[in-house]
């Protein structure tokens, strides 16, 4: 898809929509990760809408683009985009994190689209890089995707990846950090800081681009970025608010794992229509 | 049994001839591809060849993604580093993933000698063989060690291979099967069952000779396999000579023996002795001072064999007693 044709407000009515079922489904469930989806939100539209070739039909198609969902407690983002993309029937939903159900707490590959099972943090990078590895040596065209969190970067094995990245010279991965400052137990600047961020990966040998996350067209012009830079692994820096678009969830740990209540669901519901 | 060979030689040997004829094996390496014999591959097939540097927990998902795409992919570094250091990755990327990923691990066992206990690897057969999809496998011989290079590259599934850095006796023959999961009797007797693993086989052979001065006759099992066990082999066992001793170089909780136990206490409940690791660290040492100081000798195995024999005979008469 071409930038010029790419509807952005379409995109953002999508956002809308996913933030709204991303909190029913979570409310549903009785557990769930809201703080970590919602600040995920454009960043998954963006590529299954705009930027991965894949076909929701034909989810093990060969040459399609790979997401490996580092983060995988995110699920409900996960879930609901792929659903809306037309993965798999959006009233499954409702079975999120219920027994027998597919839609498994963390991201499993049962669900249609998910490429591997995650929900123990530092393990999608190397991952990722195992399947870029593969994909060059199979000469395939595809790339791959990987979603991580923030307070996530905290776990050693992401940097041991890191390095094998710029080592190896793989440059059909594209790392994306959901960075939204806020961890299970606070600000990240307080829990273990990452500052300078964007030196640090720049000190590994990676193309950093640094953008706002909630901003379809800094997403895009960072996701086409990628397709230039073929010397360095390539990592995008998305600024992010977590909980975004609910004012009492936005920036507040407690509702990093808590599922809202009726009352709450709908006061959310509410300030999304508005 | 004059020639001793070391069976991470089979293995690096093997692995080479295996890539020749499939070439979607590759190995992902952590810089120990020369003590794994790993590095075989390497210098024959080095397009197929990936270190990540001293780096476990990224050689596992590597490799995890590797296979996602088709490759067929070997992981290898001391058993303590990959089994303790890297198990979260083994048990999400390999285990729950079902990724077709095979382990293959030197220096385990206090047979490592030297270098001591951090290196000797004595629970990688109890912490590998909880882990749902894993096969645990122990060659005991080179030519064991090279037929179940092949097998590994063979069937599907994360599988786990411990090779040894001592030189091994040549137990077996080339011809002889060799089936994941099906053990090997290597020597008949009735009056009790020793159950042996890796380098415990062959002092497990050794002590059934010097049981026929007390007119023992020892039943010797190669239980190359430790999962899955082979439950029909450990049955028709106990049933035939009545008690069985398990012999391995790991610590005594959850290795082996536990596996055997498992299937003897359900299945067919006979006396039972178990030689291991008394939960206790290695040490520095050459690997026959070792195996000696921990009792994993043909002595120590002969002296279990006499208690679970007499544990046997007592039974017996207790019964008679009571009908």
């Amino acid at each position: 898809m071409s930038t010029q044709n790419i509807d952005i407000e379409k995109l953002k009515l999508q956002a809308l929509q996913n933030r709204k079922d991303i909190l029913e489904t979570i409310n549903a469930a009785g557990s769930g990760h809201p703080g970590g989806s919602l600040s995920a939100v454009e960043i998954l539209l963006s590529l299954y809408s705009y930027k991965m070739n894949h076909k929701p039909d034909d989810p093990t198609w060969e040459d399609r683009d790979r997401l490996i969902v580092s983060k995988g407690h995110v699920s409900p983002v996960v879930y609901v985009t792929l659903a809306n993309a037309g993965y798999f029937p959006k009233e499954e939903l409702k079975t999120f994190r219920k027994f027998q159900s597919r839609l498994q707490g963390h991201v499993h590959t049962k669900v249609p689209g998910i490429e591997f099972n995650t929900g123990s943090l530092g393990h999608g990078l190397s991952v990722a890089n195992g399947i870029g590895l593969g994909a060059r040596m199979a000469k395939k065209n595809f790339n791959t995707y990987c979603l991580m969190g923030d307070g996530e970067i905290q776990e050693g094995s992401v940097w041991e990846a890191a390095m094998t990245s710029t080592h190896q010279k793989i440059n059909n991965v594209c790392a994306i950090v959901d960075y939204n400052k806020v961890q299970e137990n606070g600000p990240v600047s307080e829990i273990k800081g990452l500052e300078p961020l964007a030196d640090k990966w720049k000190s590994f040998g990676w193309h950093v681009e640094e953008i706002i996350g909630h901003n379809f067209k800094q997403l895009i012009a960072a996701l086409d970025k990628f397709d230039t830079v073929k010397d360095k692994p390539f990592v995008i820096i998305a600024h992010t608010i977590k909980g975004k678009g609910i004012s009492f969830m936005e920036g507040e740990k407690g509702w990093h794992g808590k599922a809202p209540n009726d009352e709450q669901l709908q006061e959310a519901l509410a300030e999304l229509n508005s | 049994m004059s020639k001793k060979i070391p069976t991470r030689d089979g293995f690096g040997k093997e692995l080479v001839e295996v890539g020749k004829v499939n070439d979607k094996v590759v190995v992902v390496s952590a810089d120990l591809e020369d003590a794994t014999r790993a590095e075989y591959f390497r210098d024959a097939h080095p397009e197929r060849f990936f270190t990540v540097g001293i780096a476990e927990q990224d050689m596992v998902g590597t490799a995890a993604g590797l296979a996602l795409v088709g490759f067929v992919p070997f992981i290898n570094s001391f058993a303590v580093f990959m089994t303790n250091r890297a198990y979260d990755m083994l048990r999400l990327d390999l285990c729950y993933n079902n990724t077709n990923v095979k382990v293959i691990c030197s220096h385990a066992g206090v047979t490592v000698g030297p270098d001591g206990a951090t290196a000797q690897c004595l629970e990688d057969y109890a912490i590998m063989r909880v882990l749902p999809n894993m096969k645990v496998v122990c060659p005991v011989d080179d030519f064991e060690a090279r037929k179940a290079t092949r097998l590994f590259a063979e069937e599907f599934g994360p599988m786990y291979m411990r090779t040894s850095r001592a030189p091994m006796p040549v137990l077996t023959k080339e011809d002889d099967p060799f089936v994941i999961g099906k053990a090997n009797v290597m020597r008949e007797g009735k009056d009790v069952t020793i159950i042996a693993c890796g380098v415990m086989v062959s002092e497990a052979l050794a002590a059934a000779e010097m049981l026929k001065k007390d007119n023992i006759e020892a039943k010797v099992v190669n239980m190359h396999t430790i999962k899955p066990i082979d439950q029909e082999c450990i049955i028709a066992s106990a049933k035939e000579t009545g008690a069985i001793v398990t012999a391995e170089e790991h610590q005594i909780n959850g290795g082996l023996g536990s596996a055997v136990a498992e299937v003897v206490v359900k299945e067919c409940p006979v006396p039972m002795e178990m030689v291991a690791v008394a939960d206790t660290f290695g040490q520095s040492g050459s690997p026959d001072e070792l195996l000696a100081e921990y009792h994993l000798k043909d002595v120590d195995i002969a002296a279990a064999v006499r208690k679970v024999v007499k544990r046997k005979e007592g039974s017996k008469k207790e019964e008679t007693v009571n009908t």
